[in-house]
């Protein structure tokens, strides 16, 4: 077990990278507490699966350092840094049964019979794999295969961390909930650092303690999935997390009162000091919005309402910005005109996209 | 549910049927024709039993032929499979070298098969062939024409050069099919070099390798023009294969009746030694007992 830190770590699959474009991960330091669930949450294309394997060495990156409790690992091949990963599709040795599966990398790291049997055996136990010990690994269902994989990096006493590729990708969705409960309750029994790459935040929000949203390359918050929701540092965390994501919209912000087009809004915090010549956006989420027939707030024209279940996403138009609004399943639509209300404390401020913390 | 049932949909198959029968059942029909029965030309037919199967069975000269097709085809066999998986196996797996490689295994596939015997029989000669030259001139006796041992070793070395990147091509597939993640898996399971062949690799290769061997076997049982160009069978019969032999009977001989039965004796070995191949290969352990 370790706490892994990336220090300035950037990689670039071109030889030569010359401006940002070029790095797939541009430079970045983290550090992964000891026993932590952690998800890297983000769209396809973003960084996550890169991160994933400099950590597991499968990739050198071009630059920085990998730490795993201090010791410099950046070039320790593979095989001696005792990570284990699941990958997106699973990957078990066709011809061998599931105990050999999981007796596996034991058997080449030369432990005994006995202790690799007594290992496997209460590894087979914690996955629910006793009853199919002996079967051939081919012939299993996809999420058992999953297990496998897992249990063949549960299997090592010294396995450092256990990085999860996007693991639950050909897994039915009824047993997408049991097996991410299931991974839940591991980490809270094996207490090893795990890694949960997903482009789903449903997925990344029950795993994870700390979700690590990524996004062109880089990382643009780390938080607990409360304050990625409450407060997110960039206005791609305020549209990739929730459903519907945060509203964003163009604004003037003078001291505390923000322009958005032509309504004021106030503002629970002062803005004395934007940076000047960027682009100031104000965030609200639909859930932080009430609907009122008339009054002060933004004027929108709702032009659907979304039934789904508990609450109603009513879809409008505010002069020629797309708004979602989150209402309540009793709440009644005031009709096809109304003024949305934000909370004040819950509006965020954006200078080119990132949070600007206000003064009281 | 009931189905509606209308025999009419099998005039559908008709056209069908008719092609099949004209290509292929009439012509073979003829074959089992002329098997059993004995003529002496002027459409004179005489019904001959299942003597001429009967004379087959027992003659040396078919037991010869058999043998050495056998030898053949075990040779050809041994030498490129496995020497195709390791070609395979080193060949690059991106980059300009992919390009390159193909196309240099795909030559000798493209090389009509009386040509590549004539490149053999000029390479190999010892006045003028640059192969047949240099073995002479180094101290090796070598002639192909007079020397059984020389003979046989030009065939082979002919298939092999020939066949061999058909072999290459198809594991080449099977192993660009495998997900990057079994390599890395078994990185991180610590496997050795050998694992990663005997347990993903070779696994994962076993598809097109039973069509590889397959092809590789029907073909060399049937081999031809290259031996028939390069050493006409010989010297002596040291080099008639079943299908040289059965040319020699029925356009050399014109023993219509005995070559007929040698045909369909060929093609029921080819057959049978085919669906032996596959048993054998496609044979799970697994499947028989069930899920248990």
């Amino acid at each position: 077990m370790a706490a892994i830190t990336l220090e300035r770590l950037a990689h670039s699959y071109l030889p030569n990278p010359r401006s940002d474009a070029d790095y797939a991960l541009k430079p970045l330091d983290i550090t992964w507490r000891d026993g932590g669930a952690y998800a890297l949450l983000g769209p396809s294309g973003c960084g996550k699966t890169t991160l994933l394997n400099i950590i597991s060495g499968l990739v050198r990156p071009s630059a920085g350092r990998v730490l795993f409790d201090g010791t410099d690992v950046t070039h320790t091949p593979t095989e001696s840094r005792n990570i284990a990963q699941v990958f997106q599709f699973p990957v078990v040795y066709d011809t061998m049964s599931v105990y050999e599966n999981l007796a596996f990398p034991l058997k080449n790291r030369g432990l005994s019979r006995s202790a690799t049997d007594a290992r496997v055996r209460e590894i087979a136990e914690m996955l629910g794999l006793t009853s199919d010990l002996e079967r051939r690994a081919a012939r299993l269902t996809a999420d058992a295969k999953q297990k496998i994989s897992l249990g063949r990096g549960l299997v090592r006493a010294d396995t450092n961390a256990i990085l999860f590729d996007e693991p639950l990708t050909v897994i039915d969705p009824l047993l997408k909930w049991e097996l991410r409960a299931h991974l839940k309750q591991l980490h809270q029994k094996v207490g090893r650092t795990m890694i949960y790459v997903t482009h789903d935040q449903t997925e990344a929000m029950t795993f994870a303690d700390t979700v690590v949203v990524m996004y062109d390359g880089g990382v643009v918050q780390i938080g607990t999935p409360a304050e990625l929701f409450l407060r997110p540092a960039h206005t791609f965390v305020g549209y990739f997390i929730g459903s519907p994501g945060m509203n964003v919209l163009p604004a003037r912000v003078e001291g505390d009162v923000a322009h958005v087009g032509g309504t004021a809004i106030k503002l629970a915090r002062g803005y004395p000091d934007l940076p000047p010549g960027q682009r100031i956006e104000i965030g609200i989420r639909p859930e932080d919005m009430r609907l009122k027939a008339s009054g002060e707030g933004l004027p929108i024209r709702i032009g659907r309402v979304d039934d789904i279940g508990r609450i109603k996403i009513a879809r409008a138009r505010f002069e020629e910005h797309d708004i979602n609004v989150v209402v309540p399943e009793d709440a009644i639509i005031p009709g096809e005109t109304a003024k949305a209300v934000p909370a004040p404390e819950r509006v965020h401020v954006y200078a080119d996209g990132h949070l600007v913390e206000g003064a009281a | 549910m009931d189905k509606p049932f209308n025999n009419r949909a099998w005039f559908l198959v008709l056209p069908v049927f008719a092609l099949v029968a004209f290509s292929a059942i009439l012509p073979l029909m003829t074959v089992v024709n002329y098997s059993v029965q004995d003529t002496f030309g002027s459409n004179v037919f005489f019904w001959a039993g299942t003597d001429w199967y009967v004379q087959l069975l027992n003659s040396e000269r078919f037991h010869q032929a058999l043998g050495r097709q056998l030898m053949f085809s075990a040779i050809v066999l041994i030498i490129q499979i496995p020497l195709g998986v390791v070609i395979a196996l080193c060949m690059p797996r991106k980059g300009w070298g992919v390009p390159v490689c193909l196309v240099l295994m795909a030559l000798p596939l493209l090389i009509p098969w009386n040509v590549v015997g004539t490149i053999w029989q000029v390479f190999g000669r010892g006045d003028i062939g640059l192969l047949g030259y240099t073995l002479n001139r180094m101290g090796f006796s070598y002639n192909y024409v007079n020397d059984v041992g020389d003979a046989w070793l030009t065939i082979i070395a002919m298939d092999v050069w020939h066949w061999t990147s058909l072999v290459v091509l198809l594991a080449y597939a099977g192993l660009r099919s495998i997900p990057e993640a079994y390599y890395h898996a078994a990185q991180i399971d610590g496997a050795s070099r050998w694992s990663v062949f005997r347990l993903i690799q070779l696994p994962k290769m076993k598809h097109v390798l039973i069509i590889a061997v397959l092809l590789r076997f029907m073909d060399s049982f049937m081999i031809y023009t290259e031996p028939f160009v390069l050493t006409g069978g010989g010297p002596g019969n040291s080099t008639t294969f079943l299908s040289i032999d059965l040319v020699k009977l029925a356009l050399g001989q014109f023993d219509l009746g005995p070559a007929a039965a040698m045909s369909i004796v060929y093609f029921l070995v080819i057959l049978l030694l085919s669906w032996v191949f596959y048993t054998v290969m496609t044979n799970d352990p697994d499947r028989q007992g069930g899920a248990a």
